[in-house]
């Protein structure tokens, strides 16, 4: 990892999310909540359509991490607010921007501030890492 | 509602959990890594979640209406594969806003009496 400084802008990467993204986190996760995978009963209960798992949204972001950091062991500290749903239709690929601002670093480690969004809309909010470095 | 005399109450876990390879890969593979077994750094919801739910619905709370609101985790030693977990579930609050109930849950994810990972989910159980 090249050397990070206070103020430094992050490439942003895309990370794609699908129906089968959903149902392949919902398996690996556990999380079987049926308004992740299924439109007729997201809709009955009041959502616009199918969306994602908050952790699935999260854990893209961790990838955009351990990836800044250089491996996942160097993730001190993950936070985030879950803000907007991420909305997934059917047979649409969802497009999830994330990047990020080095705001602090010590000798040891660097704190990030991220940023995602889809279709232009913050769908985290707060986000931020400790990395070690 | 959630009984007031919960909050700040420690429930420890009674299972423990041995991580597997193939849990970290499936779940890393879902996240767009392929071939590894080093945990993501949520991986640690795989296991603090389904304590928090089993938790929160033994004390009357309905899990059919609830929205993640905020997480956090701190990470002290990366889960890897064949480490036994006990997890320990706090109430850290419980307040109701407009209705909605929003708990926070700490959860301590140990391995041999060490914290290796501490998970905070704030919920909300929409009215």
């Amino acid at each position: 990892m090249s050397t990070l400084k206070v103020g430094d802008v992050l490439p942003t990467k895309t990370y794609k999310i699908n129906r089968a993204s959903l149902i392949a986190y919902a398996n690996a996760s556990g999380d079987q909540n049926p308004i992740h995978q299924d439109e007729a009963f997201a809709k009955s209960v009041g959502l616009e359509n199918v969306i994602a798992h908050g952790m699935y949204t999260m854990g893209l972001v961790g990838q955009y991490i351990s990836n800044v950091a250089g491996s996942s062991s160097k993730v001190a500290e993950f936070s985030t607010r879950f803000t907007k749903p991420v909305v997934v239709p059917a047979d649409v690929d969802v497009e999830l921007h994330v990047s990020a601002t080095v705001v602090e670093v010590s000798e040891t480690s660097a704190r990030l501030e991220v940023t995602a969004l889809c279709n232009d809309v913050k769908v985290l909010g707060m986000t931020k890492a400790v990395i070690v470095i | 509602m959630l009984n007031p005399d919960l909050v700040g109450r420690t429930f420890e876990g009674v299972t423990s959990t041995t991580i597997s390879a193939e849990s970290i890969a499936a779940f890393a593979l879902a996240l767009g890594e392929p071939e590894t077994t080093l945990a993501p750094p949520t991986f640690a919801i795989t296991i603090s979640l389904e304590q928090s739910q089993s938790l929160l619905e033994g004390s009357g709370l309905d899990w059919n209406r609830v929205v993640h609101g905020d997480q956090k985790f701190v990470i002290n030693k990366q889960l890897t594969p064949g480490m036994v977990i006990t997890c320990n579930s706090t109430i850290e609050s419980a307040r109701v806003v407009a209705g909605n109930e929003i708990v926070t849950v700490r959860s301590d994810l140990l391995e041999s009496g060490n914290v290796a990972v501490i998970s905070w989910s704030t919920l909300v159980f929409r009215a």
